[in-house]
């Protein structure tokens, strides 16, 4: 039963870094209706960044005198980046294409996301990069399960970025804004709303959360390649549809359901196999119930 | 003229600061906790030069300057293309033909690889075109099939001595039955749906070719795959055949041209058979396409069998020649790669697609010096020629011609 517990726990900080994920593609789909490849090669960015930027604090001395406010100076810098990022790589490949067919903006994608995984080796190196281990050591005992403070500062984060974007998304003129576009481009600019500023700050806001899911990565596995972005882009990806693309709750909660699968997959079925248990979800997805859990139905053409 | 380009220019100035922000902190910073500026602005002016001419011919070519170079060449221009379009094809396509097969006598060792792997290729990208240029489903995990082919051989070679000429037919047969395997359940899914699906397809094999260990060798691979034979006579001791294993790259070579032509040949028949015209109609609208009477199941789950079927001999074939596989050669990149021939050659468009992976074969062999960053290069490649030439180098002739535009 422990060890149950334990899968538990393990499940949920990695469907919330899932989740994380997801909400940038859920949230660029719902907009423009374009799967952002290069959304994966965000995240990996953004576990970069933030190793240097913690690699930078170390050096400095920073990390021991002031640990929690290095952290939050990592996450909110590497955030920042990430977003600028994004919105260069929305104007430069898929803002011309607009009105292109489909296939050319997702091949724009595709060329976009082998560049930056390809520009990030370049510049990083070829090989793992590592995390400063110091942070967060240490765990407590909770009926014969171990919980790291690592992990507990990973849920934080991720219920806190969730909320938070809930609270956007729901409660601010923005996130209004953000939803008329998702409904009708036209109708929305009618009403005075810039689509190409909403655009790119859908962009922004969704690099900025799979750039913190990826410094979390980083620090949950302690390091960080330049190809780490491609697998979990993929099954964010799943987790996006198995909620209903389109739909912020549908993400988060797929990306949950996902993490949990791949954790309890691979403790209890077969730890080689684990990458394939997001593959089968989204195919018996795709196939019996293409709208996803929370989805509404959608124009048959979309699927 | 500044005058007139200054939104361009002030959008290109923006594009480069935003380029130095970007760059600066994945060069500058460094984990000992020192900044440094020198290598950023290198690499960053270095960029900044490449992209200022470019910028530069487009201003000229925009802004007519450009024209008069144009207007000497265009004379020229039409006069060849007066002449080649006097030459019957068929005599271009035997000069083609007699040029490719006489070429291993002109040519050393390493031509002849990169040659064997442009055929390669070729098959591939024709195989794919079917699925990608003609029946308009977008498919990112076609290199699982080349991947079924490969191992087909390699297993059925090391564990039952089977000979390269009786495994080629089986492993079309095999990919095939995989096509239709992952074909099935995306038949009801389009576009990017379609796409995210297949390329999970793709990685579920790659996963499974990897973690197999009892068939497949895991990542280790497998080794010691015999290369392909023939019987040739013999005259000793009377009359007999003797079997001859073909390590020698120039014979290789043929039968990669063999299996090229007899790709281009099939793929050719097939679209300009009804199938062809049925997968073109099913591209350009699928429900108009249902209307009339075209079957979409059987011909989608058609295309994905043909694309596959050339996808398994290409890769019995890479097997044989490279006597050793491993998972490592069927990762995503390379569908990416492929795809990326189908669709910078020209989609749908054979001679197109000939081009495309000859040129993203040869010329990552010509700049080898620059070669960490051909993957780069091959991404940018990708972006910029959707954004000026999304059709391709050699767009098919019969694209996207809908019935009413057709005539005059």
């Amino acid at each position: 039963m422990d060890y149950f517990f334990q899968q538990l726990i393990n499940g949920l900080t990695l469907g919330g870094l899932y989740a994380l994920i997801a909400l940038g593609y859920t949230m660029v789909y719902g907009v423009i209706q374009l799967i952002n490849f290069a959304h994966g090669e965000l995240f990996a960015a953004g576990g970069y960044v933030g190793v240097i930027l913690l690699g930078y604090f170390t050096g400095r001395g920073y990390l021991e005198t002031h640990p929690i406010l290095c952290l939050i100076g990592a996450f909110a810098l590497t955030m920042g980046y990430c977003a600028f990022l994004a919105v260069g790589v929305e104007k430069v490949a898929y803002k011309p294409l607009r009105r292109q067919p489909r296939l050319a903006v997702l091949l724009s994608a595709l060329g976009m996301s082998i560049f930056l995984s390809n520009a990030l080796m370049l510049t990083q190196g070829v090989y793992d990069k590592a995390y400063p281990s110091e942070l967060f050591q240490g765990g407590f005992d909770l009926g014969g399960v171990t919980i790291s403070y690592l992990r507990i500062m990973i849920l934080a984060m991720t219920v806190v970025l969730l909320i938070g974007l809930n609270l956007l998304v729901f409660r601010t003129k923005i996130g209004i804004a953000m939803r008329a576009t998702a409904q009708d481009k036209i109708m929305s600019s009618l009403v005075s709303i810039s689509s190409n500023r909403i655009i790119s700050l859908t962009f922004a806001i969704g690099a900025g959360l799979a750039a913190a899911a990826g410094v979390m990565v980083g620090l949950y596995y302690g390091s960080v390649r330049y190809d780490m972005g491609f697998l979990p882009g993929i099954k964010a990806f799943a987790a996006a549809v198995l909620g209903g693309i389109g739909n912020i709750t549908g993400a988060m909660l797929g990306g949950l359901i996902i993490g949990m699968v791949e954790i309890f997959g691979a403790g209890y079925i077969s730890g080689q196999y684990k990458d394939v248990f997001a593959f089968i979800i989204l195919i018996a997805v795709l196939y019996f119930k293409p709208t996803g859990i929370m989805g509404e139905n959608i124009d048959d053409t979309r699927v | 003229m500044i005058h007139e380009y200054r939104k361009t220019l002030k959008n290109y100035a923006i594009g480069l600061l935003w380029l130095l922000g970007l760059l600066w902190p994945l060069l500058g910073i460094h984990p000992d906790g020192t900044l440094s500026f020198d290598r950023t602005f290198t690499t960053w002016l270095y960029i900044a030069a490449g992209s200022f001419l470019c910028l530069l011919i487009y201003i000229l070519n925009k802004s007519g300057l450009l024209r008069p170079v144009g207007n000497a060449l265009s004379a020229p221009r039409e006069k060849a293309s007066r002449l080649i379009g006097a030459v019957p094809v068929w005599v271009w396509i035997g000069a083609l033909l007699a040029a490719a097969c006489l070429y291993p006598l002109f040519t050393g060792r390493y031509a002849q690889d990169v040659a064997t792997n442009v055929l390669i290729y070729i098959c591939l990208g024709l195989g794919l075109n079917i699925v990608v240029g003609l029946a308009g489903m977008l498919d990112l995990g076609y290199i699982a099939f080349y991947g079924v082919g490969a191992y087909t051989y390699a297993l059925l070679n090391l564990h039952y001595g089977l000979s390269f000429w009786i495994c080629l037919p089986i492993a079309a047969a095999l990919a095939c039955i995989a096509g239709c395997i992952i074909g099935y359940p995306t038949l009801r899914m389009r576009g990017d749906y379609l796409a995210i699906v297949t390329l999970g397809f793709g990685e579920i094999v790659r996963i499974i070719l990897n973690n197999w260990m009892t068939l497949t060798n895991g990542p280790n691979g497998l080794l010691g795959i015999k290369p392909p034979s023939i019987y040739v006579p013999s005259f000793e001791a009377g009359f007999s055949f003797e079997l001859l294993y073909i390590k020698k790259l120039q014979y290789l070579y043929y039968i990669a041209l063999g299996l090229a032509i007899l790709t281009i040949t099939a793929v050719r028949r097939l679209n300009h058979s009804r199938i062809g015209r049925a997968w073109e109609s099913i591209r350009e609208d699928e429900t108009a396409a249902e209307l009339m009477g075209v079957n979409t199941f059987i011909l989608k789950l058609l295309a994905y069998a043909m694309g596959a079927l050339f996808a398994g001999l290409a890769g019995a074939f890479f097997c044989a020649r490279m006597r050793f596989v491993s998972p490592e050669s069927f990762t995503f990149i390379e569908s990416a790669m492929v795809l990326s021939m189908v669709v910078l050659g020209g989609m749908a468009s054979i001679p197109g697609i000939m081009l495309g992976a000859a040129a993203l074969i040869v010329l990552p062999e010509v700049f080898r010096e620059f070669e960490t960053y051909r993957m780069l290069a091959f991404g940018l490649a990708m972006v910029v020629m959707m954004l000026f030439r999304p059709a391709g180098l050699i767009p098919a002739k019969r694209m996207g011609t809908r019935s009413e535009d057709r005539e005059g």
